[in-house]
C-alpha cells in the first residue's frame, strides 16, 4: 500500500511524499513505516507507543479512529493511508 | 529570518476571505513548494471552520479536508506550505492557542488582522524546531510579488 507523508515528516522520511510498504493491515503498515524510516517513529508515536492524539490516519478517505477494528483493518496493495497532522488554532 | 514568498492574488484571496467570514475566523491551506528552504506560495485553498461553536474565536480543518487538499496538491506537483487563518478585531499575532494546536513543523502560519469586517495587517510565523516538544513560532519575512508585505490600507 501507499502511506503519503505530509510536509513536515518528509524530512524524516528521506524527504519522500509517499513510501510503499508490503502490510496486511494498518497497524502492520505503520511498522514496516517507522522501520524503514525510524527518525519517524517519534514523531508519530508517543514514548508508550500511542499514536500522538494529534495525528490522524485516513485510509482512503475513512478516518481510522472511526473504523470497527481501527488500526487492525486489513489493508489491499491498492489502499493508501493519509497521516494528517491537525489543523487549528484561534485568537 | 525565514521568507515566505507569495503573489499579490493569493495574498489578497486570503484577506478577502478572512473579510468574506468576519466576524468569524477564516481558514484554508496554502500550497507550494520550498526552494532552499524558502517557501513560495502559489494557491490557498479555502477551508470550512468545524469551530461553530466559537467561530469567533476559534478555527479547526476537518482533517478529511485536508486529505482532499493534499490529494489535489500532490497532483499539481504542489505542497501543503501552511495555513492561514484570521483574527477578527485581534492583532495578527499568534496566540497560545495557536501554538498549541500547532503540528506542522517546518510548515507556515499566516494570520490576518481583521478590524471591524476589514482586513488590516497579514502575518506570517514558521513554526520551528525538531520535534512536538520544542516547537516555537518565528516570524517571517512576507514577500508579495518579492516586495516587502505592503502596509495596511486605511
Amino acid at each position: 500500500m501507499t502511506i503519503f507523508i505530509p510536509t513536515p515528516l518528509r524530512p524524516f522520511a528521506s524527504n519522500h511524499d509517499a513510501v510503499e510498504v508490503n502490510a496486511a493491515t494498518i497497524a502492520e503498515a505503520l511498522a514496516a513505516l517507522t522501520q524503514a524510516h525510524p527518525d519517524l517513529q517519534k514523531h508519530l508515536f508517543t514514548g508508550d507507543g500511542k499514536l500522538r492524539a494529534f495525528v490522524n490516519l485516513y485510509l482512503n478517505d475513512e478516518d481510522v479512529r472511526y473504523l470497527p477494528e481501527k488500526e487492525a483493518t486489513a489493508v489491499t496493495p491498492t489502499d493508501t493511508l493519509s497521516i494528517i497532522p491537525s489543523i487549528a488554532g484561534g485568537c | 529570518m525565514s521568507i515566505l514568498k507569495i503573489s499579490t492574488a493569493v495574498y489578497n484571496e486570503i484577506r478577502a476571505h478572512g473579510e468574506q467570514t468576519y466576524p468569524h475566523e477564516c481558514c484554508g491551506a496554502l500550497l507550494g513548494n520550498s526552494v532552499d528552504g524558502v517557501w513560495h506560495v502559489q494557491a490557498a485553498v479555502p477551508a470550512g471552520n468545524t469551530r461553530t461553536d466559537s467561530a469567533h474565536n476559534r478555527y479547526h480543518i476537518a482533517p478529511v479536508e485536508l486529505v482532499k487538499i493534499e490529494r489535489d496538491a500532490r497532483k499539481q506537483g504542489l505542497s501543503i506550505a501552511g495555513f492561514y487563518h484570521s483574527h477578527p478585531d485581534h492583532p495578527a499575532q499568534w496566540s497560545v492557542t495557536d501554538l498549541a494546536e500547532a503540528h506542522w513543523l517546518g510548515c507556515c502560519y499566516v494570520i490576518t488582522a481583521v478590524a471591524q469586517g476589514k482586513a488590516t495587517l497579514t502575518n506570517s510565523f514558521l513554526l520551528a524546531g525538531a520535534t512536538e516538544e520544542d516547537k516555537r513560532f518565528e516570524t517571517q519575512t512576507v514577500l508579495v510579488d518579492e516586495q516587502s508585505i505592503p502596509p495596511p490600507a486605511n
